[in-house]
């Protein structure tokens, strides 16, 4: 499980930085999207995966007896999954507006504000 | 010590955004509740740094829940300080945009996000936590977006494909790192990770967590070779937008730099090496981008880039007098770049135009006006007495200690090309005779404005100007209270005992 959530991983990097040197928006925004899943994978996987073991001490115990899944990683992912979510809603309408105001999708050709 | 006090800078402005939700439609309350709003932070703010100036440092733990298991807010020396200068240029912008930007920006919520954006300031320098950080930058970054392209106007919209880019693969970069982090160590809180980083072997895996930080705070903060999205984006918003992203945005960046790389991964001298080579590069090419440009708000933007080699290279020397120069330095230039960039939206509604070649000739006409400016853009150069000159005596007696002759001949050429970009500005805007053009005759709007207007417009500037002559004039008090920043930042061990005490 772990060396094909890593592989994911990998490819979901690999991809997303693949698309960002695109020159279309679209393309970059896809790859914006697949940076970010890569980085929520990341934290599932570094928090260390186990299988069946909620974090939930048992009645007749005061601790924990066993081992069991970290829950602060999934909270992480959690925030960062609802914050990534907004962020990229936000992108894909700024796409849209850039598109209808430069007529272009490509981004060689949005190059007047970087003129003197 | 348990401080409630630390949660009012964030608390205020959030309060502030949601009272004038109701006004949602109605610019004219809007501007009173934003200015007041501001003005209620910056006095919480104010009470913060007059406790932390002590050198105590104040924590709140989050629903009592003990570090390192909860969320904690840590109010040291550095961050009250930076909180009370965000609280107070973010007053001044407010005051600015009262009197500049028009209803139908107002109308879509500009003054709310304003709010929002100093929450998300005040709460990344108040953050004693690395995913809590996390979440302040994205508060800001989300926020700045809004800013940035609320107007929709062409160059907005060009200038924004880049700033939202740029940002959002800083925050996925920083997030990488945080993971990593997480994964080695097991903890978010900064005081436990400084703890558990000392006392781990994985080296190696750890410098690349500091690695991925440096790229993704160096993305934020427009440090060489991650700064061209700055130069193309913070010229296209209103001036009042440009000038709290010139201001504060960066700044965070630096802030977070500074945090993380005192604390967390200290005396590496690979890590530190490349923050010396970056900031002596980063000081030099922003000096020169604003040497050939011919939009004000342009030139600026390449002294931002500029000036924020000046804060790494005190982080890269890291002896006392470079990090008392680089915080000294921090402060003026809060102040300063707000400023410029306040200053460029009031020659854009008496000249209808950012280009130095149809600016000019201010001089004869607002000669008190003009020499306020004066005041502003070269306390920016760095000329003695002004406030740009104590930090950078204390970067070069810092470097010249440390008998670093390249950093020293690097802040030297900085500082001459920053002098050569303004006098360039002071030349062309206020002495030369303006090129007259119709179409740009109409967008200057200065002289339709009534007495209250300028002066709504002018106050923010003699604000800042001010402050800008207090940190000159008070120059070794600021300077005493940099090096007990000096002194809390060089030993973690003062940030450590505050948040987590050994019992």
């Amino acid at each position: 499980m772990e060396i094909l959530l890593a592989v994911t991983i990998g490819l979901l990097y690999a991809a997303g930085i693949f698309l960002i040197l695109r020159r279309s928006m679209v393309r970059l925004i896809i790859g914006l999207i697949l940076l970010g899943n890569g980085a929520n994978l990341l934290i599932f996987l570094l928090g260390r995966i186990s299988k069946g073991k909620p974090p939930i001490i048992p009645e007749d115990s005061k601790v924990f007896t066993d081992l069991y899944a970290d829950p602060i990683p999934q909270a992480l992912i959690l925030t960062a999954i609802v914050i990534s979510f907004g962020l990229q809603a936000y992108a894909i309408i700024l796409v849209k507006r850039a598109y209808r105001v430069t007529k272009t999708d490509d981004l060689e050709e949005m190059i007047t504000t970087d003129e003197l | 010590m348990i401080s409630h006090f630390l949660i009012w800078p964030i608390l205020l402005p959030l309060l502030s955004a949601i009272v004038m939700m109701f006004f949602w439609s109605k610019p004219r309350e809007q501007r009173v509740i934003s200015v007041v709003g501001h003005f209620f932070t910056l006095i919480s703010a104010i009470f913060v740094a007059t406790r932390t100036m002590k050198g105590d440092i104040y924590t709140l733990f989050a629903g009592n829940w003990e570090a390192p298991y909860g969320i904690v807010f840590v109010g040291d020396a550095l961050s009250g300080a930076l909180v009370a200068l965000a609280s107070f240029s973010a007053l001044a912008v407010s005051i600015f945009s009262a009197g500049s930007i028009g209803n139908g920006r107002a109308s879509f919520g500009f003054f709310p996000i304003l709010q929002f954006l100093l929450m998300g300031l005040n709460g990344s320098f108040l953050a004693g936590d690395l995913f809590n950080l996390y979440v302040w930058f994205e508060v800001i970054i989300i926020s700045s977006f809004v800013l940035i392209t609320l107007g929709s106007e062409k160059a907005q919209l060009e200038g924004a494909m880049k700033y939202v880019t740029m940002n959002l693969l800083a925050s996925i970069i920083f997030l990488t790192g945080i993971a990593m982090l997480y994964g080695l160590l097991g903890s978010l809180n900064l005081a436990d990770l400084s703890r558990r980083i000392a006392e781990s072997p994985d080296i190696g895996l750890i410098n690349t967590a500091a690695v991925l930080l440096l790229v993704g705070f160096g993305i934020k903060s427009a440090l060489f070779p991650m700064y061209f999205w700055l130069p193309a984006s913070y010229h296209t918003p209103p001036a009042a937008v440009s000038a709290i992203f010139g201001g504060l945005l960066t700044k965070v960046g630096v802030y977070a730099m500074f945090r993380v790389f005192s604390l967390l991964f200290i005396d590496d001298p690979f890590i530190r090496k490349t923050i010396i080579i970056l900031a002596i590069l980063s000081m030099i090419a922003g000096a020169l981008g604003a040497m050939v440009q011919e939009n004000i708000r342009k030139i600026f933007s390449y002294l931002i880039i500029s000036h924020i080699g000046f804060m790494f290279a005190g982080l890269g020397l890291f002896t006392e007098l470079a990090i008392i120069g680089a915080i000294f330095y921090l402060f003026h230039d809060i102040i300063a770049k707000t400023n410029a960039f306040l200053i460029s939206g009031i020659i854009y509604k008496i000249r209808g135009s950012f280009r130095l070649e149809n600016i000019g000739g201010l001089y004869n006409q607002f000669p008190y006006v003009s020499i306020l400016f004066a005041l502003a853009l070269f306390s920016l150069v760095g000329t003695p007495p002004l406030s740009g000159f104590w930090p950078k005596l204390y970067l070069l007696q810092g470097a010249f200690a440390d008998l670093n002759a390249w950093m020293m001949f690097g802040i030297l050429l900085a500082s001459l090309l920053t002098l050569l970009a303004v006098v360039k500005i002071w030349i062309a805007a206020f002495w030369k005779k303006p090129q007259v053009r119709k179409e740009i005759q109409e967008r200057a709007v200065w002289h339709t404005l009534d007495q209250q207007h300028k002066i709504i417009l002018l106050t923010p500037i003699i604000m800042l100007t001010l402050a800008s002559l207090l940190l000159a004039f008070y120059s070794s008090e600021v300077g005493s209270l940099a090096a007990l920043i000096a002194q809390q930042l060089s030993d973690p061990r003062i940030y450590i005992e505050a948040v987590i005490p050994t019992p």
